[in-house]
C-alpha cells in the first residue's frame, strides 16, 4: 500500500496551506469589520474614555501592528486556544467539544442515508432508463432538490409530531427519563429520524442524479461491451463491471458535498433544537459572539479536511490508476 | 439442447442476406444491406472497408450486441448450421464468449480498468464452465503464456493500465481464446498499436489460426494488414458487400471499381524515383534540441521523461523532411517545439538564420507567419464556434492585414485547397474529415509561411481521402515554394512524400538519410525492424489497379 | 430557429420549467399592480385561513400580513437576490477558473488552494460569518451569497479550460500568433460556456434556497418581504395555523424547481453528453 500511503502524505501536505489561507482570511475579515473587540466591549459597558480604550487595546494585544497581531493569532490557534465564549463564559474549545458528538452522529447518519438511498434509486433508474420507474425517480429527485430543508422539517413536524404524534418534534433525547442502553439508543434514533430526513433529502436527490448519470455513462464504455461479448449475464455485467466504475464519481462527491451538508445542519439543527454545532453557530451569530463563531468555522474546516482525506484514501483504494502525482 | 455439427466443407460461420436497420431519423435506412459472407474453419477472412462501411456493425450483429435502436431486419447468421438470429437472448449469451471469441480495437478501454487482468480472463471460465477456482487460475496463466506474455503471473495480477498496449491486446486475445472458440472475431485489433507491436500481434493471430484451426473474421481498414494475413477478403462499402474473393485475387486483380480505387489509394512502400535535384539553401537548422517532462514535487513521486534527447537536423529550401517513429519516440514533441507550442529545454532553431528560441514572446509572435503547423485531428483542429472564413483569416487579422485584403486571400486559399467559395460562411461541423483537413491547411497557407510543419496530417483520414490530401499538400508545396517537415508513423506515406527521413526512437535520431537509400538499405537495427514490420510489405498495391478518379 | 432552441423546446423538463418560471415572473411583475400596499403592513385580522376572507385570498399570518401579497412581493426579492448573487458567483468563478485552467502551473496551484479554502469552510457557516461581520442589509446579503457560491463554477470552468487549452484549434490559434487574452476570450471561453450556463441555474436555485434559509433564521434584511421570513414567523403558530409556514414554502419549491427544470432543459439542448449534477 505504498501508493496509497504516498497519496495520503501528499493530501495532508496540501491541506496545510488551505488551512492557513482560511485562518488568514478570517483574521483579515475581522480587520475589515467595522470596529474592533474593544469598541464592542466599550459599547457593552455603556461607553468609556480614550484612556480606558487604550488600556483595553493593550490588554487585548490590539496596540501592535497588524502582522504581529496575525502572528500572535496564528500561534494562539495552533495551541488550540480558541479564546473565550462571550455567551457561555467558557473557553470556546470546550463549548464546541460538548456539541461535536451530536453533530457527528447526525451528519454521519444523514450522509449514510443520502448516499445509500441515492445509490439504490440511481441504479434502479438507470436500469430502466426512460421507463416509468426512471421517470418517477427522476421526477422525485427534482422535487426533493427544490424543497428547502427547514420547511420540510416544519412540515414533517406538523405531520408526524402534531397530527400523528408518532415522533418527537425536537431535541436530541427525552430529558429527565434517565434512559440507558438500548432504550437510550432507540430514544435518540426516534429523535433523529425527522432531522435526518429533512437534511438528507436534498443530498439524496443529488446522489441519485449523479449515480444515474454515472451508470448511464459507464454503460456506454468499451469494457462493458467486452463484458457482454464474453457472454456474461446482465446481472454480472452490472455488478462486476458497471457498478464499481460508476461508484467512483459518487465517492468524489461525498467529499465535495460534506462541507455543504455541514452548512445545512445549521438550519436543520435550529428547526429541531438539536444541541449541535450548527445550532451553536446560529446562536453565536444572534448573540454576536464572534469568538465562538470563528471557532466553529475552524473546527468545521478541520472536519471537512479530515472527511476529504478519508474519501481520497477510499478513492485510491477503489481506483488502482490513482497515483501520487 | 441440440448440438449442430457442420458437415465437412460446410462453413463455420455464414451470413446470409443479413440486413440491419438504423433508427428513424438516421442518415440512411439500413446500416447493412443483404450482407452475405462465409468463414470456414482454419481460415482468416478479412472484412475491409472505410469508415461508415458497416464492417464493425457486422461483428456486433453476429454477437447479438447491436446498439440501442439498431435492429436486425432480415437474413440469417449461421454458426455451425445454427441460426443465431433466431435464438432467444439467453441462448445467445451462452454462445458469446464460449463459441465466438471477440477482440476489440482499443485494448485500454476494452478492459475494465478496476479489475486485474487475470480476473477478467478468469471470468470467462467462471461464466461458461464448472471448473473449480484453482483449475481456472492455472488455466488463466496457461492462456497468458500461450499468447506470449513474458511473465504471466505478474500480468494476471496487474491492472490494465500497468501493461503496455501490446500486452493488453495479448491479454484480450487470451480472454477471447479461453474457451477455445471455433470462431474468433477481431475488430481492428491492431489499429491502436505501433507498427512493430502490430506485426507481432498479427503473427500471433496467424499462429492461433494455424495451431488451433480457429476461423477468424478480421475487420480492418488497412489493405497492408489484409495482404499480411487474409486467406479471403470481403470488401464493404455503405453497408453492402461489393466484392469477395481469395486474397490473392482481390489484392492483385480487384474486380469492383471501389476496390480498385481503394487499392490504388494505398501508398506503395517503394519510394518513387526522384530527380536528384541539388539541395537548396538551408531554411531551418535545428541543433541540440532537448525536452524533458518533469512532474511531481514536494512529497510526490518524481517522474522524469526525457522526450527529446538532443536532435539535430537541417531542412533545405523546397525539401520535405520526414520524421518517422512510433509513439513515445518524441517526433510530435519536436514538431511542437519547432513552432514554440512547447518550450525547448535546450538547443537552437534557426529559421532563415534567426534563432527562434532566443526571441521573446512578442518578437516570436511577429514571426509566426513564417513557420506554420498543420494538425492531425480534423475534428479538434478547427474551433467549432467559428465560421470557416474567420478561421482561415484569423492569422492574417492578428498580424494586421486589412479586412478586404484578408478576405481576398481567404478566397484564394479556398480555391487552392479545392473548396467552394461559399464555405466561408459555414461552420466546421458541416464538412467531412478530409474537407476539414483542407481548411486547416488553408489556414496555415494563408500566412504564406516558408516552413510548414505537418504533424500526422493524414493519419485520421480514410485511405482514399488520405491520397487526396497528400496530393494537395504536394501541389501547395510546389506553388508556394514551401519547405516541409512531415511527421508520420506511417512508412508507406513517408516513402511517397519525403525527400529525406529521420528515424526517431526514444527521443533520439537513430538514422537519417535520403528516402530511397534508407528504404533500400537501412543501417540501424531499429529502422530495419520498422521496415520489416510494415504490414503487406511484399505486396505491390499499384499492380493491376486503375488509378482512382473519385472526388470527395 | 437555432438547433439549440429547438432541442430545448423538445425537452419536457425545459418547457415545464419555463412555464413555472413565467408563473413566478408574473407574480413578481404584478405585485405592485394587485397588491399596492406595503407587504409588511397589517392587512387584516391575524391568522385568517385561506379562503376564509374573499379579499385575502391566501389568508393572513400571525402578524396580520396578507399572505398572497407577501408571496408576490417575495418573488421579486427571491429573483433579484438570486440573479445578482448568481452573476457574482458565476462571474468570479469563471474569471478565476479561466486563469487557473489556462495558465496551469503555480498560478493554478495558488488559485486552487484559495478555492479549496472557500470550499472547506461550509458555505452556509461562511455566510453566517459574513452576515455577523458586515450586517444583514439586502446588498450585503446578496453579495455574500454570491461570494460563498463561486467555487463550483470556478472548478467547472477550470476543468473545461484545462481540457480545451490543449485542443488543436487552440494550439493552431497560438501558432498563428494570437495573444493569451485572445486565446482565453475568443477561442476557449465560448466553447467552455455551455456547461457553465447550465450550471448557473443550479447556482441560482442554491442562492434562492440560501437566502430563504437566512431569512428563516431571522438573519436576513428584516425590511424586505422574504419568503423564508414568513416561514420563520409561522413557526410560533405551527401546531394550529400551519398554513402560514406551508404557503411560502411552496412558493420557494416552485421557484427552485423552475430553475432546476430550466437547467435540465438547457443541459439537454446545449450539451447532450454532460449530465448536470
Amino acid at each position: 500500500m505504498k501508493r496509497v500511503g504516498a497519496l495520503a502524505l501528499r493530501r495532508l501536505a496540501q491541506s496545510v496551506p488551505v488551512l492557513l489561507i482560511i485562518l488568514v482570511g478570517l483574521f483579515l475579515l475581522l480587520q475589515l469589520a467595522p470596529g474592533d473587540t474593544v469598541d464592542a466591549l466599550l459599547a457593552q459597558m455603556g461607553g468609556g474614555d480614550a484612556a480606558v480604550a487604550a488600556r483595553l487595546r493593550q490588554d487585548y494585544g490590539l496596540d501592535v501592528s497588524v502582522p504581529v497581531q496575525l502572528g500572535r493569532y496564528l500561534v494562539r490557534l495552533l495551541s488550540f486556544d480558541l479564546g473565550m465564549s462571550a455567551i457561555y463564559g467558557k473557553p470556546v474549545a470546550s463549548v464546541i467539544f460538548e456539541r461535536l458528538s451530536v453533530t457527528a452522529l447526525f451528519m454521519s447518519c444523514a450522509l449514510a442515508f443520502a448516499f445509500s438511498a441515492g445509490l439504490v434509486l440511481g441504479v434502479v433508474a438507470a436500469r430502466r432508463v426512460n421507463g416509468w420507474p426512471d421517470t418517477l425517480i427522476s421526477t422525485l429527485g427534482l422535487v426533493f432538490y427544490a424543497i428547502p430543508s427547514f420547511w420540510l422539517g416544519l412540515m414533517l413536524i406538523v405531520l408526524f409530531s402534531v397530527k400523528l404524534a408518532w415522533l418527537p418534534p425536537g431535541g436530541f433525547e427525552s430529558i429527565g427519563e434517565g434512559l440507558t442502553g438500548l432504550a437510550h439508543v432507540l430514544d435518540v434514533a426516534r429523535h433523529l429520524v425527522l432531522p435526518i430526513l429533512s437534511l438528507s433529502l436534498i443530498f439524496l436527490a443529488i446522489y441519485l442524479r449523479l449515480m444515474r448519470a454515472s451508470m448511464l455513462e459507464v454503460m456506454t464504455l468499451d469494457f462493458v461491451r467486452t463484458a457482454r461479448a464474453k457472454g456474461l449475464s446482465e446481472g454480472h455485467v452490472l455488478r462486476r463491471h458497471v457498478l464499481r466504475n460508476a461508484l467512483l464519481p459518487m465517492v468524489t462527491f461525498v467529499g465535495l458535498q460534506f462541507s455543504t451538508m455541514l452548512g445545512g445542519s445549521v438550519v436543520v439543527e435550529s428547526v429541531f433544537s438539536l444541541p449541535g454545532l450548527g445550532r451553536l453557530a446560529f446562536e453565536s451569530v444572534v448573540q454576536r459572539d464572534l469568538n465562538t463563531l470563528l471557532g466553529i468555522v475552524l473546527v468545521s474546516a478541520v472536519l471537512v479536511i479530515v472527511v476529504n482525506f478519508i474519501v481520497d484514501l477510499l478513492y485510491a483504494k477503489l481506483d488502482p490508476r490513482i497515483v501520487a502525482r | 439442447m441440440t448440438v449442430h455439427h457442420a458437415g465437412p466443407g460446410a462453413p463455420l460461420l455464414a451470413l446470409r442476406t443479413l440486413s440491419v436497420r438504423l433508427p428513424k431519423g438516421a442518415d440512411r435506412e439500413f446500416a447493412l444491406r443483404d450482407v452475405s459472407l462465409q468463414v470456414a474453419a482454419g481460415e482468416i477472412v478479412c472484412v475491409v472497408g472505410e469508415s461508415g462501411s458497416g464492417k464493425s456493425l457486422t461483428a456486433m450483429a453476429i454477437l447479438g450486441l447491436l446498439p440501442g435502436r439498431v435492429t436486425l431486419a432480415g437474413g440469417a447468421i449461421e454458426l455451425e448450421g445454427e441460426d443465431l438470429a433466431a435464438l432467444p437472448p439467453a441462448r445467445l449469451r451462452g454462445i458469446r464468449g464460449a463459441r465466438i471469441g471477440m477482440v476489440f480495437q482499443e485494448p485500454m478501454t476494452a478492459l475494465n480498468p478496476l479489475m486485474p487482468v487475470g480476473r477478467q480472463v478468469e471470468e470467462m471460465l467462471e461464466e461458461h464452465t464448472d471448473q473449480p477456482r484453482p483449475q481456472r487460475l492455472a488455466r488463466v496463466l496457461e492462456l497468458l503464456a500461450e499468447v506470449g506474455i513474458p511473465d504471466p503471473v505478474a500480468a494476471a495480477r496487474a491492472f490494465p493500465h500497468e501493461l503496455s498496449g501490446g500486452q493488453r491486446q495479448r491479454a484480450m486475445i487470451a480472454m477471447a481464446l479461453a474457451l477455445e472458440p471455433r470462431l474468433l472475431i477481431a475488430d481492428e485489433p491492431t489499429t491502436a498499436l505501433d507498427v512493430t507491436t502490430q506485426a507481432r500481434i498479427l503473427a500471433l493471430v496467424k499462429d492461433i489460426q494455424r495451431r488451433r484451426g480457429t476461423g477468424v473474421l478480421f475487420i480492418t481498414h488497412d489493405f497492408g494488414v489484409v495482404a499480411e494475413i487474409a486467406d479471403r477478403v470481403v470488401v464493404m462499402q455503405h453497408g453492402q458487400v461489393v466484392e469477395t474473393g481469395p486474397a490473392q485475387q482481390v489484392l492483385h486483380a480487384p474486380q469492383h471499381a471501389y476496390t480498385q480505387a481503394l487499392i490504388a489509394a494505398v501508398p506503395p512502400l517503394a519510394p518513387p524515383t526522384r530527380p536528384a535535384a541539388p539541395p537548396g539553401p538551408p531554411v531551418l537548422a535545428v541543433q541540440g534540441l532537448r525536452k524533458t517532462y518533469r512532474s511531481g514535487g514536494v512529497l510526490a513521486r518524481k517522474r522524469v521523461v526525457e522526450a527529446v534527447r538532443g536532435v539535430d537536423f537541417t531542412l533545405h529550401q523546397g525539401e520535405t523532411l520526414g520524421i518517422v517513429g512510433e509513439s513515445g519516440s518524441g517526433k510530435s514533441t519536436v514538431a511542437r517545439m519547432l513552432v514554440r507550442l512547447l518550450a525547448a529545454d535546450a538547443g537552437s532553431i534557426h529559421l532563415q538564420g534567426e534563432d527562434l528560441l532566443a526571441l521573446n514572446n512578442s518578437d516570436f509572435r511577429a514571426r509566426t507567419a513564417r513557420i506554420q503547423m498543420v494538425f492531425q485531428d480534423p475534428f479538434a483542429s478547427l474551433n467549432p464556434r467559428r465560421r470557416v472564413g474567420e478561421i482561415i483569416a484569423q492569422g492574417l487579422r492578428v498580424h494586421g492585414t486589412p479586412r478586404a485584403e484578408a478576405e481576398a486571400r481567404v478566397a484564394e486559399m479556398l480555391a487552392l485547397v479545392g473548396l467552394d467559395p461559399g464555405a466561408i460562411r459555414r461552420f466546421p461541423h458541416e464538412f467531412s474529415g478530409g474537407q476539414r483537413q483542407r481548411i486547416g491547411l488553408a489556414r496555415a497557407l494563408a500566412m504564406q509561411p516558408s516552413v510548414l510543419v505537418a504533424d500526422e496530417p493524414v493519419s485520421a483520414l480514410d485511405v482514399s481521402v488520405q491520397a487526396q490530401v497528400l496530393r494537395l499538400l504536394a501541389e501547395a508545396k510546389q506553388r508556394m515554394a514551401l519547405s516541409l517537415v512531415f511527421i508520420t508513423h506511417d512508412l508507406r506515406v513517408a516513402a511517397q512524400v519525403c525527400d529525406r527521413i529521420l528515424v526517431m526512437q526514444r527521443g533520439l535520431v537513430v538514422e537519417a538519410g535520403a528516402t530511397a537509400t534508407l528504404f533500400a538499405a537501412p543501417r540501424h537495427p531499429y529502422t530495419q525492424a520498422l521496415l520489416a514490420s510494415v504490414p503487406g510489405r511484399g505486396w505491390e498495391p499499384g499492380a493491376g489497379a486503375t488509378p482512382p478518379a473519385r472526388a470527395e | 430557429m437555432s438547433p439549440a432552441l429547438r432541442a430545448f423546446l423538445r425537452s419536457p423538463a425545459g418547457i415545464l420549467g419555463v412555464a413555472l418560471l413565467v408563473l413566478v415572473l408574473v407574480a413578481a411583475a404584478s405585485a405592485d399592480w394587485f397588491f399596492p400596499r406595503d407587504p409588511l403592513s397589517l392587512a387584516g385580522r391575524p391568522l385568517q385561513w385561506p379562503g376564509q376572507n374573499p379579499r385575502l385570498l391566501l389568508g393572513t399570518d400571525n402578524l396580520g400580513r396578507d399572505i398572497a401579497g407577501f408571496i408576490c412581493h417575495g418573488a421579486r426579492v427571491s429573483l433579484l437576490i438570486g440573479l445578482v448573487a448568481t452573476v457574482v458567483a458565476v462571474g468570479l468563478g469563471t474569471l478565476v477558473g479561466a486563469i487557473a485552467g489556462f495558465y496551469g502551473g503555480w498560478v493554478d496551484d495558488a488559485l486552487m488552494r484559495v478555492t479549496e479554502a472557500f470550499q472547506t469552510v461550509p458555505n452556509f457557516i461562511l455566510l453566517l460569518v459574513l452576515v455577523a461581520v458586515f450586517g444583514s442589509e439586502l446588498e450585503v446579503i446578496t453579495i455574500a451569497i454570491g461570494l460563498v457560491g463561486w467555487t463550483a463554477p470556478c472548478r467547472l470552468v477550470r476543468a473545461e479550460f484545462m481540457s480545451l487549452r490543449t485542443r488543436e484549434y487552440v494550439l493552431a490559434a497560438r501558432g498563428l500568433g494570437v495573444r493569451d487574452a485572445g486565446l482565453i476570450f475568443r477561442e476557449i471561453l465560448p466553447n467552455a460556456l455551455p456547461p457553465v450556463i447550465v450550471y448557473a441555474s443550479v447556482v441560482m436555485a442554491v442562492a434562492i434556497l440560501m437566502e430563504s434559509a437566512l431569512a428563516f433564521l431571522g438573519l436576513s434584511d428584516p425590511n424586505i418581504a422574504s419568503w423564508g421570513n414568513m416561514i420563520g414567523a409561522g413557526r410560533s403558530v405551527l401546531r394550529t395555523e400551519w398554513y402560514v409556514s406551508a404557503i411560502p414554502g411552496v412558493a420557494i419549491l416552485v421557484t427552485v424547481l423552475a430553475f432546476s427544470l430550466v437547467g435540465q432543459g438547457l443541459n439537454d439542448a446545449l450539451n447532450p453528453r454532460l449530465q448536470a449534477v
